[in-house]
């Protein structure tokens, strides 16, 4: 990887951050006198840096060797530790980069509208061009420092926007969830952070991924897990996933943009940027691979058993976030095929959120899927959209998800061992639960018969939301085809992660292509069967099989963690405050009252303070220096 | 410039201004405010120039002013500063003018008149810049000793319903550890008497010495136990949760913010480099205390409901990060220790300002009394969001960089203890987010609806119950937004916290020389380079 200063427009590229950055810093200092046209700016920022990162990436593709770095400033320089603040131009970042304010743009376009009648709209383009900024610094700084600091500022990001209604007491503990649980992926990145520093001597990526390869193969591989710890927090992945469903408290602009197209893929960046190290390590690999196939499956059952649609849509995330990560995890012939998947998601998943909080604004904030139905005759502009963005998530033939996917399960099948048929048979079955839930929300929301609260009247949104989502469902039917076929990722990203090779096929694509729509076909007739021959009750029905009601509970992940962690916790904490109010405190004031009176007296002692301070001092110093005098003369 | 009395001023003054304030006839109290402000204001200007006039790269100990004392006992008033003296007399000089506005109308309500308050508040000031700028070892346990007692007056006769028993507390905590150093400076004393032929005070000399690994460890307990008290360590802490919970806040701030960094700062000024060996043979367990106290106290903080009991909790862990940067022994490390001790006056200071803002409004110190308070006061809220973002050390804040600095350079010498210390930022961001929760968020809740009128009662008990996101917001008579003064007093903190997040490389060049040169002292400089 050769990398050049960069010139011209990339080295102006720090204003991709400093733009929405400065936005923020407008809007939350410039206070009320912002309110008319704070979201306007807070738009045109995101907008600018859109143009901005199209036009640095046009003049990456005329760059040699595709990569360009941006040096800033002296960071943090102590001993031997050198950290410069410095940004990596090249076609990963510029992917995410476009990705986040592409997506991005648009969504703070439609928040024009879904916010509009919101107090504190001002305060709500704010964060979310802080949230802007700090993904951007995340995927384009050139160290893993760099990138921490901007991990943590997405996490900050994340906090502020999850409880932005934050008199609601929901809103507020699962921002504070989203924060903690983060936190602990924070932990195991820091401390692959340390390792580096310790065995390499430097945290720049160029300088860790060039020696490497000099390292013991146990530390490589410890490298590798912590840094997957990171990005299961951040993504959402097996076992910390479990604040990413509670993080739909948030308006849902924030869930599309946060938690579906951007925040939740750092994960996926963080190991697809950690290449070198992750080639390897087999055994982090392996693990990084099981993760995904288990968070898969475990997303998409609990996706079939919500009633709340945006649950439903963060447990399809958590799901499809899992099939990047398996992709990743397969090393080389996965990366690209992760990627292309990541961006596809970017555009329906993102879609598919906006169409939800349509779908809300007409229903009067309502997200349960048991008072909706019918809405298709009402909302067409949302149906049309939503609808696109369905069949691109559940892979049907020749929309964006059916290129992507299928990329991924050939990957997992070319490893041509007895992993790779359990990791694409995992992938092909996820597909039919994904099929299953998706059409199950369909079913539910736009068909059947309208089980609307009384009063309700449903009208489409305006056009400042609907447009956002025409642009996401042509992305989502186009961009499949677009990113495998027509200009491939693989190509563009070919500088990061070398030469793509043709592989030799273990099951031809076109075989590969039929059987996952066949069973894509089953999920969506299945939920045919359950859901759309019968009237959907009102009511969620009580007496349900153990699966569905293990599957309603996400398989009990909060249930674990509450037992595992939190009451133990509440439990220690207690138990040290009474120990240190009796224990410590309670001993030291006893051998205070043994040696100089009682604590009571205490109180009212000062005058004699003085008095015994200075026989103490005598005391104290006679001894010491008869010691030192017996000790030096002895 | 260099041989102008930097020092000798930056005490001189502030112990002048407080005799004039104490002398001010009764019922001046503004004018008594006025000379505080413009005493502490003149001291931040004299600590900015006296850094611009000191070489970080020069000798070890600049701005040096000396006068004989005690010729019979070889010891001199003598001054002097290392870039790690340097930078706390630059926080002292920041956090008293702060502290003088912030405490503009709190002393007004006290049992004694305010000018009293502002006269130990200054005559505090120059005890703590005398402890700082000392380089006799004597000078430095007079000051050490002397700046008990402004503070004892402050918490005694400021503070809160139990500051008689915290004061006293306070004071015999530190009279003990007092005691037990000088019983080590006398020691020290003998010592250079048998090798040097004359005893003498002056750090240079006694650094030079070559003390016996026995000696050293009596006489580095002493210092050290000194020092842990003051820092404070677990298990030396209790009385901090207690004076930080009675003291008046500007008494706190000053306390936590600086007062406690003399123990770290002794650590590094005289454990290190006058015990090399007994540094090196007890640095384990020290690590030890440090880690379990970052854990430790952290746990403790999130069980306490009272505000400023709860901060003071979080500055006993965080000063087992500090320890634990001191006592790993590589110049990353002790760079980032030294910074932490900067920072964490900073944040810790704004943190105890603006809890101490909320409780003026609200009157209750209980976490228990608030909620939904960022409704009525977002200035406040975003304040105090910045301060608790700063304390669990987000990137972006300058706490980031020392935490980060402290527990990178402690990894490569102390993997184990590193470990377990980063696992202590989880716990931070648990402390700080459910305290800011409980206050911030939510219904509004407590003192909120105190005011709200006779059905208040009911309102209290539906925003507990199931529906409370319906409750309609209560109006409130107590809890209005910051002023002006107030936000006068908080922004430049938190221009700081983001400033110094950003960029903190002058303080880093300023610290580092003095750092390494405390290190090759121990002689277990394995990290850094030498300048």
């Amino acid at each position: 990887m050769g990398t050049v200063p960069a010139e011209g427009l990339l080295a102006a590229s720090w204003l991709l951050i400093a733009l929405p950055l400065a936005g923020a810093a407008v809007l939350l200092l410039g206070g009320r006198r912002t309110d008319r046209w704070g979201h306007l700016l807070g738009t045109a920022t995101v907008v600018a840096a859109f143009v901005l990162a199209v036009a640095c990436t046009v003049q990456l593709a005329g760059t040699d060797g595709r990569s360009a770095d941006v040096e800033l400033f002296t960071f943090i320089s102590a001993g031997d530790l050198d950290v410069t603040a410095g940004l990596l131009y090249d076609p990963l970042s510029a992917v995410f980069a476009l990705l986040i304010t592409g997506v991005g743009s648009l969504i703070h376009v439609y928040s024009i509208g879904y916010m509009a009648h919101d107090p504190a709209r001002r305060r709500f383009f704010a964060y979310l061009n802080l949230f802007v900024a700090a993904m951007l610094l995340l995927v384009l700084g050139n160290s893993y420092v760099a990138l921490y600091v901007g991990w943590e500022g997405v996490g900050l990001a994340s906090y502020l926007l999850i409880a932005f209604w934050y008199t609601r007491p929901a809103a507020a503990t699962a921002a504070k969830k989203a924060f903690i649980m983060n936190r602990v992926g924070d932990v195991g990145l820091a401390i692959a952070i340390f390792i580096m520093f310790a065995q390499l001597g430097t945290t720049s990526y160029a300088g860790v991924h060039g020696t490497v390869g000099t390292l013991a193969g146990g530390t490589i591989t410890a490298i590798g897990l912590l840094l997957l710890l990171g990005a299961c927090g951040k993504s959402g992945q097996f076992p910390l996933q479990a604040w990413l469903p509670d993080a739909m408290e948030g308006p849902t602009p924030v869930s599309a943009l946060i938690h579906a197209a951007t925040m939740v893929t750092a994960g996926v960046y963080l190991i697809a940027r950690s290449a070198p190290i992750y080639d390897l390590t087999p055994t982090a690999r392996a693990v990084v691979l099981a993760v995904g196939a288990l968070t898969l499956l475990v997303g998409a059952i609990a996706g079939c058993a919500y009633d709340d649609i945006k649950k439903v849509l963060a447990y399809s995330t958590v799901s499809q976030i899992g099939y990047m990560f398996l992709a990743v995890g397969l090393g080389p012939a996965g990366y690209v095929a992760g990627l292309a998947h990541l961006l596809a998601h970017g555009f329906f998943k993102a879609g598919l959120f906006l169409g939800a909080g349509s779908v809300m604004h007409a229903m009067d904030d309502s997200v349960d899927m048991r008072r909706f139905g019918g809405l298709w005759r009402k909302l067409p502009v949302t149906f049309a959209t939503f609808g696109l963005g369905y069949l691109a998530l559940i892979g049907f033939p020749f929309l964006s998800g059916y290129f992507t996917k299928d990329a991924i399960i050939e990957a997992a099948l070319d490893r041509d061992d007895v992993w790779g048929w359990v990791l694409g048979g995992v992938a092909v079955l996820g597909a039919g639960l994904t099929a299953f839930y998706m059409t199950r929300l369909m079913l539910m929301t736009f068909f059947g018969r309208a089980r609307w609260e009384d009063g309700l009247h449903p009208h489409e949104s305006p056009t400042v939301m609907t447009a956002p989502m025409v642009v996401l469902a042509v992305g989502s039917v186009f961009s499949g085809a677009l990113l495998v076929s027509v200009v491939p990722l693989s190509g563009w990203l070919e500088p990061v992660f070398g030469e793509p090779e043709e592989a030799a096929h273990v099951v031809a694509p076109a075989l590969v292509g039929l059987v996952v729509t066949v069973v894509m076909l089953l999920g969506v007739l299945a939920a045919w069967l359950f859901v759309g021959r019968r009237e959907v009750p009102v009511t969620a029905p009580v007496r349900v099989s153990p699966v569905t009601r293990a599957a309603r509970n996400a398989l009990y992940a909060d249930a674990v963690n509450e037992s595992l962690f939190m009451r133990p916790g509440q439990w220690l904490t207690r138990a040290l405050v009474w120990f240190d109010n009796r224990g410590v405190d309670g001993a030291v004031n006893g051998l205070a009252a043994g040696l100089g009176g009682s604590s009571s007296r205490l109180g009212r002692a000062q005058t004699g303070f003085v008095r015994t301070y200075a026989l103490g001092m005598l005391g104290g110093a006679v001894m010491v220096a008869g010691a030192l005098l017996a000790v030096t003369a002895g | 410039m260099s041989d102008f009395p930097w020092l000798l001023l930056m005490i001189a003054l502030p112990a002048v201004g407080a005799a004039v304030v104490a002398a001010l006839p009764r019922g001046r109290s503004l004018l008594a405010k006025q000379v505080a402000l413009g005493v502490s204001l003149a001291v931040l200007l004299l600590a900015v120039l006296a850094t611009l006039a000191f070489d970080p790269d020069g000798d070890r100990f600049q701005l040096t002013t000396s006068v004989s004392w005690i010729p019979d006992f070889g010891a001199d008033f003598a001054l002097g500063v290392d870039g790690i003296a340097l930078v706390m007399l630059l926080l002292i000089g920041v956090l008293v003018p702060l502290v003088v506005g912030a405490s503009w109308h709190e002393a007004d309500t006290g049992p004694r008149p305010p000018r009293v308050f502002f006269a130990w508040l200054l005559l505090l000031e120059a005890m703590m810049v005398g402890v700082f700028a000392a380089v006799d070892v004597l000078l430095f346990y007079v000051f050490f000793e002397a700046m008990l007692v402004p503070m004892y007056f402050l918490i005694g006769s400021f503070g809160g319903p139990r500051r008689q028993y915290a004061a006293v507390k306070f004071f015999l905590y530190s009279l003990v550890g007092g005691l037990i150093m000088l019983a080590a400076v006398i020691g020290l004393y003998v010592v250079s008497t048998s090798q040097l032929g004359e005893g003498t005070f002056a750090f240079d000399a006694l650094r030079q010495l070559d003390i016996d690994p026995d000696v050293q460890k009596l006489l580095f307990l002493g210092f050290f136990v000194a020092f842990a008290i003051k820092a404070p360590l677990v298990p030396f802490h209790t009385w901090l949760p207690d004076s930080g919970a009675e003291a008046p806040i500007g008494g706190a701030v000053l306390l936590v913010g600086v007062l406690d960094k003399v123990g770290t700062f002794g650590f590094l000024r005289y454990c290190l480099p006058l015990f090399p060996d007994a540094s090196r043979f007890f640095a384990p367990f020290v690590l030890v205390l440090a880690v379990a106290g970052i854990l430790y106290a952290a746990l403790l903080a999130m069980g306490q409901s009272d505000m400023k009991r709860l901060v003071s909790y979080t500055s006993i862990s965080h000063f087992g990060f500090i320890a634990l940067g001191i006592f790993a022994f590589t110049t990353e490390a002790g760079t980032g220790a030294v910074l932490y001790m900067v920072n964490h006056g900073i944040a810790t200071g704004l943190l105890f300002l603006v809890v101490g803002m909320l409780i003026a409004r609200g009157g209750s110190r209980e976490i228990g009394d608030y909620g939904g308070v960022a409704r009525h006061a977002p200035k406040l809220a975003g304040a105090f969001l910045v301060a608790g973002l700063a304390s669990l050390a987000l990137p972006g804040t300058n706490s980031f960089v020392s935490e980060f600095l402290v527990l990178i350079g402690s990894f490569p010498e102390r993997p184990v203890f590193t470990v377990v210390a980063t696992a202590g930022i989880i716990l931070a961001a648990l402390y700080i987010l459910l305290m800011y929760q409980r206050t911030m968020h939510g219904p509004p809740r407590g003192v909120l609806l105190a005011d709200a009128g006779p059905e208040a009662p009911q309102e209290a008990q539906q925003a507990h119950g199931a529906t409370a996101t319906l409750t309609a917001p209560t109006r409130t008579l107590r809890v209005t937004d910051l002023s002006r003064r107030e936000l006068a007093v908080v922004a430049p903190l938190v221009a700081l916290i983001i400033g110094l997040g950003v960029y903190p490389q002058p303080l880093l060049d300023l610290i580092e020389p003095a750092v390494s040169a405390t290190l090759s002292d121990v002689g277990t400089d394995t990290g850094g380079t030498d300048r």
